[in-house]
């Protein structure tokens, strides 16, 4: 439906019709991150031996996060005198922006796409950068020496990370000769990335974490030293849209592995029968449930221990992956 | 040319990782760590000005509120003077009820220690864990004296309140139990390579700087010097018990947390053999003068806290409140290291350091 709405001419029509479903993916989105939020705290409780939100909403606090948002929207909206008005503003939206642009790019079935461009992933890795910049910028806007120490620990991992995660997909791309996101998929019939570039996925997977600023890579914001990082200064909806964002990436980076790795919709053998969202659907929360795992379990690293981890284990491992890729093709997929 | 600064960076006295109202004012190029000038004072409450005023008895609450996290062995240091002063002689049912106490405390102290340095780390897990068989503990503690942090057991002459009904019992069940949960501690944080990177070689200081620096406890056998007060000049009952002092040579965070998680379970071992060697029957209390009088002179008692040494000089002119109270309080002592030890590292490296030394601000502030 959507191929043929962008092929025929232009009208007031079309454009009500994509706001809608832009809308539609937003509340889709929202609707996500506001039960992310809940699974992180409910899984987090239930590994930490305590129950995690049981009021707001029945006993599983079904309601909790929709209570949250609603008190940060009726908070008071306070920027330091001292901060960079504009720019302290500006930060917030800037770095939710692309987190959500990046949706647009990824296909959930092979019905249920918005995009099918030719590039998705170049164009997911390319919008997902410019969150450095609002992260930065809240850091440098703030004016307060905490949130600039978050914000350039933030510039130097985002940077460092993209590159064995960029790095890190060659493989992928080698094996089904495109950067569409959708023949990626297709490409995955048989056996789904993974498997056949197994360092590939180690090194993503690591990386995208680091992307994330989840732990064990939380530097930016570590609460234990820096005290919120790069966010201090911010409180009410602003600071909800930094958390917005962090979890928008969370979707947009898990729909991603499983896109690129984990086959996306394509079903187990002699499963076929049940419909490709729901193996999406599958995947995709093995995925988030594994980054809750992680949080759960290890400390955090060091800054420089951070940037030698970048740079001399990930980027290594992510070339040799190429190799490696290259020749796994050569081999067995003549 | 690029012209770079220095910057002048507050941490405290209010930020998660100071343990309390520490401050430190840190001036730093970069992340690095060129100056550090640490404020104390905002918990101080002036409890050795208030002794003056006291009767014996009536300082021991105070004491409690020094190191809340080890509140026995602060309830013990002032018995013990006044008990040398008056030359008193304790119960053995007595003596074995503060054995466990203090014992059960340093368990407890160690797992706030062990969970707080770990959330000061970045995991966040290991902090609950530690905390629900901190719990436990405290439920033991609660039942014996009524109070779960301030517990004001003990008494010159004795303690307060005998053990109820089971408690030994109960005790004894949890040594095993603590045993096992201390192997799943070691399984999710001792081996973790994340973990080590952060602690090996942070924060190193030999042996002469830790004497120079009058560092105690964990602190100093992490630099291999075996000195531990229960063993070295027994008191209480700790002559009655075998038990190691764990030392290790690397005088680093790494070698201070082994040390701590290895104090553990000598403490367990301890606790298992007071169990064992329980009297059945007994009093608890000795017979003391209502009014108690210290006889003209001084007195200077130390022990083993969980956090090194602790001591009490009381000068006594014979009435029933001191002259001058003083508490060599540990953590005071072993803070004083903090500014060299942080001049050239990174700000990560300050909270493992900060939280390898292991300080309660209470017990800093006096």
């Amino acid at each position: 439906m959507v191929n043929d709405l962008l092929t025929s001419p232009p009208g007031w029509i079309h454009a009500a019709i994509f706001l809608g479903l832009g809308a539609c993916l937003l509340v889709i989105v929202l609707g996500f991150v506001t039960y992310a939020i809940l699974a992180e705290r409910k899984v987090l409780g239930f590994m930490q031996l305590r129950p995690g939100p049981n009021r707001v909403g029945g006993r599983f606090g079904l309601l909790q996060t929709v209570a949250d948002v609603m008190k940060l929207l009726i908070k008071e909206d306070t920027i330091p005198k001292a901060a960079d008005k504009p720019l302290f503003v500006l930060a917030p939206v800037l770095a939710f922006a692309p987190a959500f642009m990046v949706l647009a790019a990824i296909p959930f079935s092979d019905h249920l796409k918005f995009s099918d461009l030719s590039i998705g992933l170049l164009y997911y890795i390319a919008i997902s950068g410019i969150t450095t910049v609002g992260i930065l910028m809240a850091g440098w806007a703030s004016n307060n020496k905490y949130s600039l120490l978050g914000g350039m620990r933030s510039a130097a991992q985002m940077i460092s990370y993209e590159i064995p995660l960029v790095v890190s997909v060659v493989g992928v791309i080698m094996f089904s000769g495109s950067l569409n996101l959708t023949e990626i998929v297709e490409g995955q019939k048989t056996v789904a990335y993974m498997f056949l570039s197994p360092l590939g996925f180690i090194v993503f997977l690591i990386s995208s974490i680091a992307e994330l600023n989840r732990t064990p890579f939380d530097l930016p914001e570590a609460e234990s030293e820096l005290v919120a990082g790069y966010h201090v200064e911010y409180s009410g909806f602003r600071w909800a849209f930094f958390m917005l964002t962090e979890y928008v990436y969370l979707f947009a980076m898990a729909a991603l592995t499983t896109v690129l790795f984990l086959g996306g919709w394509n079903p187990v053998p002699f499963l076929g029968f049940i419909p490709g969202i729901i193996w999406f659907a599958l995947k995709f929360s093995l995925i988030v449930f594994f980054m809750i795992w992680v949080r759960g379990t290890m400390p955090r690293l060091r800054a420089d221990q951070l940037m030698e981890f970048a740079w001399k284990v990930l980027l290594p491992v992510a070339l040799l992956n190429i190799f490696v890729s290259a020749v796994v093709k050569e081999l067995f997929l003549r | 040319m690029i012209r770079t600064e220095e910057m002048l960076l507050n941490v405290g006295p209010q930020h998660p990782s100071t343990h309390g109202v520490f401050r430190i004012v840190l001036k730093i190029d970069g992340e690095t760590i060129v100056e550090a000038n640490p404020v104390i004072g905002y918990l101080h409450r002036g409890t050795e000005k208030l002794a003056e005023n006291l009767q014996y008895t009536q300082i021991i609450p105070y004491t409690d509120r020094m190191d809340y996290l080890a509140a026995m062995t602060n309830n013990y240091v002032i018995c013990h003077a006044v008990e040398t002063m008056m030359n008193i002689e304790i119960p053995e049912r007595a003596d074995y009820l503060r054995v466990l106490v203090m014992e059960l405390g340093r368990v407890a102290s160690h797992l706030v220690w062990f969970g707080t340095y770990l959330l000061d780390i970045g995991a966040m897990s290991p902090f609950l864990y530690a905390f629900r068989e901190r719990e436990a503990i405290i439920g033991f503690l609660n039942e014996i004296s009524g109070a779960r942090l301030t517990f004001n057991y003990m008494r010159i002459g004795g303690v307060k309140w005998d053990a109820p009904e089971g408690w030994i019992e109960k005790v004894r069940d949890f040594v095993p139990y603590m045993r096992e949960q201390l192997a799943g501690y070691h399984d999710l944080v001792t081996g973790n390579e994340i973990f080590l990177n952060r602690v090996k070689g942070i924060g190193f200081y030999s042996k002469e700087e830790a004497l120079d620096y009058s560092l105690s406890g964990a602190n100093l056998r992490c630099t291999g010097i075996e000195w531990d007060l229960r063993k070295d000049e027994p008191y209480s009952l700790y002559d009655r018990f075998t038990f190691d002092v764990p030392a290790f040579d690397s005088g680093d965070a790494w070698a201070r947390y082994q040390c701590r998680m290895a104090e553990i379970e000598e403490s367990l071992k301890i606790i298992e053999q007071a169990v064992e060697q329980f009297p059945e029957t007994g009093e608890v209390m000795a017979k003391v003068p209502k009014i108690i009088k210290p006889p003209k002179g001084e007195a200077f008692v130390r022990i083993e806290s969980p956090r090194g040494e602790i001591g009490c000089y009381i000068a006594s002119e014979g009435k029933k409140e001191p002259y001058r109270l003083k508490f060599r309080r540990p953590s005071f002592y072993n803070l004083q290291i903090l500014p060299k030890l942080l001049v050239g590292e990174n700000i990560s490296n300050l909270i493992t350091i900060l939280g390898g030394i292991d300080i309660v601000l209470g017990e800093v502030d006096g």
